[in-house]
């Protein structure tokens, strides 16, 4: 009684020691748990503006006009305007017209180009230029003898310049750019004739060699990309969810069906690598299936979604109550179409959702392709499938992976605009995932 | 319905795949990261300028790239190996266990291999003693072989500022580095006297290879990226010196201070003269039971050597690569379609 009486409390408003450990305990863990998100928050952040601080910059680029008179004896020695023999006019040839004039242009609108020679000069345009204005003349022969307005990619240097990645200090070192030529382009931007600009070129171009940052762009990849994620949705959505239904309605429950279930969990832990290996064997060496092509990467991908789809997709099917199922059957329809009228559909924002996270996680994967020959220099643009998914392409974390190892530090910037693209795919990707399993869920 | 109408595309897709092993228009070759850029100003320049495709051109280093020449003949194989060493005869004998008779050995031009610390850092003057003495596992004191004792570049050589020893050198999957130990390591091991007395006390081979080993204690860091890292390294740790390709320097010269190699600079006019000794030729091996099968292949090597491209004044040099004098022939040789001989 005496021992009762003194652990009864006083009032309710005079918390005992245990009552305050509890509660300390509580705000504890509260505190842990803001902690543990402020970091994730933060990490996110500090990724994020990195990416974003160091890649927006490949969006826009330097351009700069010039008027250019296009001579014939130059470009059509020949005279008879026929693209067939204008084409032995190489890029070389156009590059030293461009830069002539770059350096007429130049004169006639009085900028002072002093102190720098004609390779200098010639040396501010992009090496993408001539070949630019080769495609030009040779699909418009009548554009000879005419002077025209042209707006070409200013060197990688130049850019970096007005992007800040450049300075007048670091030029001095610089083997490749002269203060006398950022002068000289200080000089153009105020005459109007220079300056950055949106450069659509940076999702629709193709990859650029070393010589030339400037110009490389997305464009293959995001093809090839684009490319692969079809053939892993052609694929892998019809193929898992057949697996599952069968898994999970049809299947006897038995040594065997486990023995499958336990290697569906196994496979989908498996590295990505390891199927890159088993594409090259499988798809390259043994079926003869070109090198890379899309169509090897869809199917390598493919079998690295396969267990992410089934996965969800069971229990996506377990989640519909029995209840549903039992009354179909209960009023006599078939066990097909059971599952097909009644079980499918309400499992279907469970699949799509399953599926959508697969091919996001397909479509950011690189190991894999490294082994069938898809990091690659791959200028041409994969055809119009179904033959052009046989075409050499790359992807677009193979773009990435190639800007970051290239010499000149202008990839820098376009390895993180790259990384950007990719980010925004996956963004669109989840919010779809979202929509949908917020659009179709249903709940009970 | 929809599930069993999208398997049957599923179907029809794959059945289509199988029949249309169709044929390739395009060049594929792939090899080392050190010639990739060159092939890829060259695939380019090929790719505007002719009506071909561009041919694909895939990194993976030199000895992954002549693995993949060899693996035989046919659509599904590359034409071309990209390589900054020489085939050794393990591929010949690999190629033509395959299949793979034929292969002509083209010769770039050369490539020379620096050695380079922060811009805003000293400036050193090696000699490949020098890199010797501050590496090796066991270097020589008072004419025995002891553990290396150097902490700085000032217990190397006196000349040297008293800056801690720290140098990252590429992995040992990188061609460079097979420069690194033949032109740098194995002349110091001579120049000091250190490789004498391998050879005495361990015998011929052993003594040589005893040449090759390195410090384990952190100041020799091996880089198995590529230059792209060694200079992020070297952005972290002022102090330390990096190994780079000379083209890999031009191209940051605003971050990098070059060193001397027995009083040389670096270029691409000493390499060419051959004053600068730590250079190596730069080769790819084209299979020639391709020549004439995949379009184009033939126009692209002779392109690839052309006085335009590899040419003293052409893109590549500008690049960084040393042209070849005696690029004439290779022109020649590459006309003629010549396939290498026995390996010497």
């Amino acid at each position: 009684m005496t021992a009762e009486a003194t652990n009864i409390r006083p009032s309710l408003f005079q918390t005992d020691a245990r009552t305050k450990r509890r509660n300390a305990a509580e705000k504890r863990f509260r505190l842990y748990g803001v902690a543990a998100v402020s970091f994730g928050v933060l990490a996110l952040v500090v990724l994020l503006s990195s990416i974003l601080g160091s890649g927006l910059g490949a969006f826009r680029q330097t351009f700069l006009t010039m008027d250019i008179t296009l001579s014939a004896e130059a470009l059509d020695p020949k005279g008879n305007r026929d693209p067939a023999e204008m084409a032995k006019q190489t890029t070389i040839t156009y590059g030293k017209v461009l830069g002539a004039a770059l350096e007429a242009d130049l004169a006639a609108k009085g900028l002072a180009t002093e102190g720098l020679s004609a390779k200098e000069i010639n040396g501010m345009i992009s090496k993408e230029a001539p070949a630019q204005l080769r495609n030009m003349v040779l699909a418009d022969p009548d554009l000879i003898g005419q002077t025209i307005t042209f707006k070409a990619l200013a060197n990688g240097r130049i850019d970096g310049f007005f992007k800040g990645r450049v300075t007048m200090e670091s030029a001095a070192l610089d083997s490749n750019v002269s203060p006398a030529q950022l002068e000289l382009a200080l000089a153009m931007r105020d005459a109007g004739l220079m300056g950055l600009a949106f450069n659509p070129g940076f999702i629709t171009a193709p990859d650029a060699s070393e010589l030339r940052p400037e110009a490389a762009g997305l464009g293959v990849a995001i093809l090839g990309s684009a490319y692969m994620m079809l053939i892993v949705l052609v694929l892998s959505l019809p193929i898992g969810v057949a697996a599952s239904i069968y898994l999970e309605e049809f299947a006897p429950k038995n040594w065997f069906t486990d023995l499958i279930e336990v290697n569906i969990s196994n496979l989908a832990a498996v590295p990505s690598i390891v199927f890159g290996i088993l594409g090259l064997a499988v798809f390259i060496n043994f079926a003869g299936m070109p090198q890379s092509s899309p169509l090897v990467g869809g199917l390598v991908l493919t079998l690295m979604t396969l267990p992410t789809i089934i996965i969800a997709t069971r229990a996506a099917l377990k989640a519909v109550p029995p209840s549903i199922k039992d009354a179909a059957l209960g009023i006599g329809a078939s066990k097909t179409q059971t599952i097909f009228h009644h079980v499918l559909p309400l499992a279907m924002p469970g699949i799509l959702t399953g599926t959508i996270i697969g091919l996001a996680q397909a479509l950011g994967e690189t190991a894999p392709l490294l082994l069938i020959g898809m990091v690659a220099f791959v200028r041409d643009y994969p055809g119009v499938p179904p033959e052009g998914l046989l075409d050499p392409a790359a992807a677009l974390p193979v773009q990435v992976y190639n800007f970051t190892q290239r010499a000149d530090p202008a990839f820098i910037e376009r390895a993180s605009g790259a990384i950007i693209v990719l980010l925004v795919f996956l963004l669109m990707m989840n919010i779809l995932a979202i929509i949908l399993r917020r659009r179709f869920e249903r709940r009970w | 319905m929809k599930s069993a109408k999208l398997m049957t595309s599923a179907l029809a897709l794959v059945t289509f795949t199988a029949g249309a092993a169709a044929a390739r228009d395009q060049i594929q070759s792939a090899g080392s990261s050190t010639v990739l850029p060159y092939a890829t100003i060259v695939a380019e320049a090929f790719g505007e300028n002719f009506d071909f495709p561009t041919p694909v051109v895939e990194g993976g280093g030199s000895g992954a790239g002549r693995k993949k020449l060899c693996e035989g003949v046919g659509e599904n194989t590359i034409d071309i190996a990209n390589s900054s060493s020489r085939i050794k005869q393990s591929d010949i004998d690999t190629c033509k266990a395959n299949g793979v008779e034929e292969i002509m050995e083209v010769r770039i031009g050369y490539d020379g291999i620096v050695f380079a610390s922060d811009v805003a850092g000293p400036e050193f003057a090696f000699t490949p003693a020098d890199w010797y003495n501050a590496l090796a596992a066991k270097v020589m004191k008072d004419g025995a072989l002891v553990d290396n004792p150097n902490k700085t570049w000032a217990d190397v050589n006196p000349a040297f500022p008293a800056q801690d020893i720290l140098a990252f050198i590429p992995g040992t999957k990188h061609g460079t580095r097979e420069v690194f130990d033949i032109k740098v390591l194995e002349a110091g091991c001579k120049a000091t006297g250190a490789e004498e007395k391998f050879v005495a006390e361990l015998g011929e081979k052993d003594g040589e290879k005893a040449c090759l080993g390195l410090r384990t204690d952190g100041v020799s860091v091996d880089i198995d990226g590529d230059y792209t890292e060694t200079l992020s390294r070297l952005d972290a740790n002022k102090n330390a010196i990096g190994v780079f390709g000379l083209s890999f320097y031009e191209n940051n010269t605003d971050k990098l201070r070059v060193a001397t190699m027995d009083g040389v600079v670096p270029s691409t006019e000493t390499v060419a003269k051959g004053e600068y000794p730590v250079s190596r030729p730069l080769f790819f091996y084209v299979k020639k039971a391709h020549l004439g099968v995949i379009p184009g292949l033939k126009e692209y090597i002779e392109f690839f050597v052309s006085d335009e491209m590899a040419g003293p004044a052409g893109p590549l040099a500008a690049y960084g690569l040393v042209s070849d004098p005696e690029l004439a022939a290779t022109q020649e040789m590459v006309a003629n379609e010549v396939p290498m001989g026995e390996l010497k």
